[in-house]
């Protein structure tokens, strides 16, 4: 039976998640470019919100969602078919319109994660060929593995809020586009530094509030379990946040405000998959070592193995959100003040379903990437001449420039 | 005349134009302007990884003077802008040959 509460809160976290990306992500990203392309990355967020958008209505919803194999849901739901004002989204109290809405804001997302791979460099055509086909051909399957009734969440996989879905299938994704497209002209060495740092923060903050849509959103309800669910995030937030800026202050001997922020979001993608199941001191521990895994791995990433995930989308979302997953099955310990595992099911059980589905995740994000990327090279190339490259993609790509000063 | 120009560090800006409002100069551009000199460039961290700042922001002076207060205005410059850290800029002193004012036509000193 429809609950006005749930569906009022629904509707409010649909918006919050989709303010994550539009302007959230795309001024946390945008700040951390050189000046002539900060159009460009808000440009690739925001169309990306719209081709996911008109995707998600004519068949992705329906392959991730609708009743279908452990492997792909079915072609029931294309273009919503039989989905009205009165129907509501199966298992639920909301409407499945709003199911759908909230989902979608999730599928926004993700792609958009990946845009910090390949900023400065990426042909905008190739930009959407490769987030459109990575939507039906990575998140949509692996959403339905997940979420949908496929065979991970046959299985009792625990992601409450995409830890594999959202940031693992991006961050694994985002390390394959990386290699293939190659470094921006002057990596590692010779790089320009972030052109605006202060509008890096602007979008980490919205990102942190968004989220709040993100994880308690989740829910699917408004209830005790949104409520846990957002302190929680909120703690594990503020913890890696001072994890990332102590260690560089200790090791730089200045504190970042880049670092700072950086801290907080790889905090919030670490507690996603756990945050419908944990309490609020488990929180400060995935938050801990969130903050601190994904500051190593940046630079293992960039320094050890010379890869340009510009933006640190791996390290940061892929690092985080499989810490987050394999940690869930511990701190959703009732001892531990977590939620509890279903009855009969043990701990071991658990770890081992979710070390299956960061395995199964990281294999099936990186070979289909990797066959999507080479495809779209194919088809329509993916780098601008190094010309355009240098010159900046605001002025030789969008004929724009970001500031006319 | 003399055209005085000066590259000083920015946060010595409002020192410095207090400083020549005080000597008696009435009036002077100022530029953002970015350059180096022997003290090279900084290094800025993001994220773990070294930035080398080639260029390091500074503010560009210029004022136009009779010559006979060329020095009392070059002096004025350097006490103001110096911090005694490297960086602190450098003066530069230009025969100036003439000058305009564009409402009135005036050339010469008349002019400054």
């Amino acid at each position: 039976m429809l609950n006005a509460g749930d569906t009022a809160w629904l509707l409010t976290a649909t918006t919050l998640v989709l303010f994550m990306t539009l302007p959230g992500l795309a001024m946390f990203y945008g700040g951390l470019v050189r000046a002539p392309n900060v159009l460009s990355v808000l440009m690739h967020c925001f169309a990306i919100g719209c081709l996911v958008s008109i995707l998600w209505l004519i068949c992705a919803y329906s392959l991730a969602f609708a009743p279908g194999t452990p492997w792909i849901g079915g072609l029931s739901k294309i273009f919503l078919n039989g989905v009205g004002r009165q129907t509501l989204a199966p298992n639920t109290t909301v409407p499945e319109t709003v199911f759908f809405m909230f989902q979608m804001t999730f599928a926004i997302i993700t792609p958009a994660l990946i845009v910090g791979a390949f900023v400065e460099r990426m042909k905008f055509e190739s930009v959407l060929l490769f987030c459109g086909l990575w939507l039906l051909v990575v998140y949509v399957p692996v959403a339905h593995w997940v979420w949908g009734g496929g065979w991970l969440n046959s299985m009792g996989i625990m992601d409450f809020a995409g830890g594999l879905v959202v940031h693992l299938s991006a961050g694994a994704s985002a390390l394959v586009v990386a290699v293939l497209l190659g470094p921006r002209t002057g990596f590692p060495g010779d790089l320009k530094p972030p052109h605006a740092p202060w509008m890096t923060m602007v979008g980490a903050s919205m990102l942190w509030v968004g989220w709040f849509g993100f994880n308690a959103g989740s829910a699917l309800t408004a209830g005790g379990d949104a409520g846990m669910a957002m302190t929680v995030t909120h703690i594990s937030a503020a913890t890696a946040s001072l994890v990332w800026v102590a260690i560089e202050w200790a090791k730089f001997r200045k504190p970042s405000l880049v670092g700072m922020v950086t801290g907080t979001i790889a905090g919030l993608a670490t507690i996603t998959p756990a945050s419908g199941f944990v309490g609020p001191a488990s929180a400060l521990v995935i938050g801990l070592i969130g903050g601190a895994a994904c500051y190593f791995v940046v630079s293992i990433v960039k320094q050890r193995f010379e890869i340009d995930d510009s933006l640190d989308v791996f390290a940061v979302h892929g690092v985080g959100g499989a810490t987050g997953i394999l940690l869930t099955a511990i701190c959703v310990d009732a001892a531990l003040g977590g939620a509890g595992l279903p009855e009969l099911r043990s701990m071991s059980y658990q770890f081992a379903v979710q070390l299956l589905g960061v395995i199964a995740i990281l294999v099936w994000s990186v070979v289909a990437s990797y066959a999507i990327v080479i495809g779209v090279k194919a088809a329509v190339g993916l780098r601008v001449g190094k010309e355009d490259e240098e010159k900046g993609l605001d002025q030789t790509t969008h004929g724009e420039s970001g500031y006319n000063i | 005349m003399r055209f005085i120009v000066a590259v000083i560090q920015p946060h010595k800006l409002d020192a410095v134009r207090e400083a020549l409002a005080k000597a008696g100069v009435q009036g002077l551009t100022v530029s953002e302007v970015r350059g180096f000199g022997r003290q090279k460039g900084h290094r800025e961290i993001y994220r773990g990884a070294e930035y080398d700042i080639a260029y390091v922001p500074k503010v560009k002076l210029e004022v136009a003077v009779p010559a006979d207060f060329a020095e009392r205005v070059v002096e004025t410059i350097r006490d103001s802008a110096r911090t005694g850290n490297i960086g602190d800029g450098k003066i530069f002193v230009l025969a100036l040959e003439s000058a305009i004012r564009v409402r009135t036509g005036e050339t010469g000193a008349s002019a400054l």
